[in-house]
């Protein structure tokens, strides 16, 4: 061993290999001018792909496009957002009401393109907020969010929200299991007294709108993530559990105690038999349901009050148990149907389970016990195979439809791509830096348009301009046309995306809308013609009718407003142009500007506080004559009786 | 024992701060901080290992690196090129046996290991000193054993309030920017599959 003696006790060597060898080295390799020519889009060409990347803490949806990584909107979900008014104008505010009252912000995590017959639709998107637990719908026409739902009896929405193969569902899994109904009880207790909610939300095939048809209440464990079934194992849902330990507490040592976790298997269509039958136990409940009407351009809040919860044994043969090692994060199903991949986070392995091998140990009924009387399968008998990658914290799988998966390594860094069936590791390609999840455009379906993976990274460090301690996180494209992968872009995304969905622009784009018609605009307070506006006064309250046009408000001009009014202003945009929003500014309002977008009415509060002349403005640079829009509101004390009257051009 | 921890953290803080010294180059002895960017050069070479930051804590890897006692294990990580696996951010536990544990392997075991053939042999024993977690000496005492990096169990033991994780002693602990380094007596070798 004496030849470790010479090897390096000084710590310049050491140095060396960290800090100074590396300079003599050349060629970055990523950027070479072939993959310059796959991700360059030229000015005025457009992309091939929409990715739609969850904001995560920001609470919205960004929308990309691929390959060149340029952001094109974000859209507000969870989020009041200055930028459009959106939860601070009177129509939005009620997207946010909750039964915990107006909360402003969640955690926005996985979105999920709307499908028929396995396949894409591009109708809508689907998002959960993690934290107080909502499934939004949006819309893939207008761009906007046009629904939330609250999910009650869950905490931590973190196994959502994702749909079966025809949207018959919009599934929500709860994070933390919690005492239900909730109620004051000693956290020591959790032990068999806190349940799980795995929540299944139907969509309307006309409209979208959700309706909890009906919660399962599981033992209390942590659903972690989930997929449907699809193809053959459509009518399934499957679900990773962790802390199968129950551990209320220190769940960083206390929920890894166990070996092997599960896959919670849900034949979801039996259940819905049961359910359309009469099965089921009504409970109490409140939660907000949120909708937004296109005609009228505002949102309405109702209360539900009771939630249709079902007993898993109640229903036999609609739950089972798969052992999956090791707190398996990630619950990917393949576009056949066929295999359920566990991403054991702290495994190096992947699990992959059979879903034939499923259903024949079930129809054998070999079962390895019991958790709270679902019966556990068991392992060797569900198993497919295992994909010893040697990588290091597996979290998630996508597919390219040419029977290949890619499963993200965190803690390694790095996309592994294996083959489905024989489980070997085709290629390995490091990422930067500590990947979450990727995607694959229709990654997700029966039908994967495997052209491209972005990797989305939740480290930085290095790989931009430095801007202080805080980064927004890097993404990293890969081509995966080929049998390597090959990196061809780096870019960074807003907000920290948990997932993404991708499509073909060629779906979306040609029905993107461009305007709202006026003469289809049903908002009580709308003008649809500048002769009709004007201002009302209703005791302290006063409304102004107000419409917007190149380049001017009518009226622009309003007297008679008093100290301690509460006015609405009640904002019209009458152009019938494509992509000619106006803006409304208030000075001193204690809320955000609006942006309106053509044919829209939004409304903004002002409570003016101090007398005098105060002028609005147009904050969308609308028009050549834009710096032109503008108005005064006179304010007079409020023992005053200035008469109200308003005007334009006078 | 708790002389020779804190001489060795004493010679570890002199070390890293001859680390931040060096990464300007000698020739470059005022500090330039427009040159504190990351090395990047090739392909084996890249990742979060080669950045340099003088301002965060030491990662486990830096630890390692600026301890003149564990040469031989930061050689069999450059070997195995997990360099990029031990600067994640984790939080990792790195049970690091001392050059003197190295020795006490069997005469050619570690120049074996070093060969490029048995790279993912030696990944396997290095990952098998590693947990996702990151817990202290004394809070280890509340375990039986360690899911670790390879795959595989390690055992936890506790005698005369001395903890023996596989066998090895933790000899010395050192917090480290995303986990924390546990100096071990000995190598830890995992059991055959």
């Amino acid at each position: 061993m004496k030849i470790y003696s010479h090897l390096i006790a000084s710590l310049g060597t050491a140095l060396m290999l960290v800090s100074c060898g590396q300079q003599n080295k050349s060629s970055n390799g990523a950027l070479s001018s072939s993959a310059a020519e796959k991700v360059y889009v030229a000015p005025g060409e457009q992309d091939e792909f929409y990715a739609f990347m969850s904001g995560g803490y920001s609470g919205n949806l960004t929308v990309y496009g691929l390959p060149s990584g340029r952001m094109f909107k974000e859209i507000p979900v969870f989020s009041q957002f200055p930028t459009s008014g959106y939860g601070y104008s009177e129509e939005t505010k009620p997207m946010l009401n909750t039964s915990h009252g107006f909360v402003p912000w969640d955690d926005a995590h996985h979105p999920d393109i709307s499908q028929t017959n396995g396949e894409l639709d591009g109708r809508w998107i689907f998002i959960n907020g993690n934290n107080t637990p909502r499934i939004a719908r949006i819309s893939l026409s207008t761009f906007e969010t046009e629904e939330i739902i609250e999910v009650p009896n869950s905490a931590g929405n973190h196994s959502s929200s994702f749909i079966t193969e025809n949207t018959e569902y919009v599934v929500a899994g709860t994070r933390f299991s919690v005492p239900i109904p909730q109620r004051d009880m000693p956290i020591n207790e959790y032990k068999s007294n806190f349940k799980g909610s795995l929540s299944f939300i139907s969509v309307d095939p006309e409209h979208g709108h959700m309706d909890l048809k009906f919660q399962l209440l599981m033992p209390g464990f942590n659903y972690d993530l989930s997929h449907p079934g699809r193809g053959k194992s459509h009518g399934w849902f499957f679900f990773t559990t962790y802390n199968t330990e129950e551990a209320h507490t220190l769940q960083e040592v206390n929920s890894s105690q166990n070996d092997k976790d599960f896959i919670a298997a849900v034949n979801w269509k039996k259940i819905e038999e049961y359910v359309n039958n009469g099965g089921g136990t009504k409970m109490p409940a409140n939660y907000a349901h949120n909708l937004y009407d296109e005609s009228t351009h505002t949102a309405t809040t109702t209360m539900k009050k009771e939630v249709l919860t079902v007993d898993p044994l109640k229903v036999p043969g609609a739950v089972y148990f798969l052992p999956t090692p090791k707190s398996p994060h990630g619950c990917d199903v393949d576009p056949t149907g066929q295999y359920i991949i566990g991403n054991g986070k702290l495994s190096a392995d992947l699990t992959v389970h059979s879903f034939d091998n499923m259903i024949a140990a079930i129809e054998g009924e070999k079962f390895d016990g019991e958790a709270y009387g679902i019966p556990i399968l068991k392992f060797e008998d569900v198993l497919a195979g295992q994909v010893k990658s040697g990588g290091l914290g597996p979290l998630h799988t996508e597919f390219d439809g040419k029977g290949n998966a890619y499963t993200t390594f965190f803690i390694s860094s790095e996309v592994v791509k294996w083959k489905l069936g024989t489980w070997e590791v085709i290629d390995r390609k490091p990422t930067y830096y500590s990947v979450g999840h990727l995607m694959i455009p229709g990654g997700n379906s029966r039908k994967p348009f495997g052209k491209y993976v972005v990797a989305m990274n939740k480290i930085t460090k290095d790989r931009y301009l430095p801007t202080g301690p805080e980064m927004e996180h890097s993404a990293q494209i890969y081509d995966i046309s080929g049998e390597k992968m090959e990196l061809i872009y780096d870019f960074p995304t807003h907000g920290e995306p948990h997932y993404a969905a991708g499509i073909p622009a060629e779906i979306l784009a040609p029905k993107s809308k461009k305007i709202y018609r006026l003469d289809e605009n049903k908002h009580p307070y709308a003008v649809l013609s500048p002769t009709d506006s004007k201002v009302v006064r209703d005791g302290n309250e006063v409304h102004v009718y107000m419409s917007t046009i190149r380049s001017h408000f009518t009226p622009d001009n309003i007297e008679g407003i008093k100290v301690g009014d509460k006015v609405y202003f009640h904002i019209t945009n009458h152009e019938q142009d494509f992509d000619v929003p106006h803006g409304f500014a208030m000075i001193g309002q204690n809320t955000s500007e609006l942006l309106v977008m053509p044919g829209q009415t939004k409304t903004s509060v002002w409570e003016p506080k101090q007398v005098g002349v105060w002028p609005f403005y147009c904050t969308d640079f609308c028009s050549a004559l834009h710096q032109e829009m503008q108005g005064y509101v006179r304010v007079s004390p409020a023992n005053s009786n200035v008469e109200l009257k308003w005007s334009l051009g006078e | 024992m708790k002389t020779t921890i804190k001489i060795s953290m004493m010679g570890l803080f002199l070390l890293l701060t001859f680390f931040i010294s060096c990464k300007n180059g000698p020739q470059n002895e005022t500090t330039d901080s427009s040159q504190n960017e990351a090395i990047i050069n090739s392909e084996n070479n890249k990742g979060q290992a080669f950045i340099a930051d003088d301002e965060s804590t030491p990662n486990v890897l830096q630890i390692a690196v600026g301890s003149a006692d564990h040469s031989t294990l930061v050689a069999a990580v450059q070997a195995a090129e997990l360099e990029n696996v031990l600067v994640n951010a984790g939080p990792l536990m790195v049970f690091a046996p001392t050059n003197e544990a190295f020795d006490a392997l069997p005469e050619g075991t570690v120049e074996d290991l070093l060969k490029p053939e048995n790279k993912d042999a030696l990944a396997n024993i290095l990952k098998y000193h590693v947990t996702p977690g990151n817990y202290s000496k004394d809070f280890l005492m509340n375990f039986k054993k360690l899911g670790q990096a390879n795959n595989q169990n390690v055992s936890v033991e506790v005698k005369d309030n001395e903890v023996y994780v596989g066998g090895a002693k933790i000899i010395g602990s050192i917090s480290a920017g995303n986990g924390i380094v546990h100096v071990v007596d000995k190598v830890i070798l995992p059991p055959t599959q």
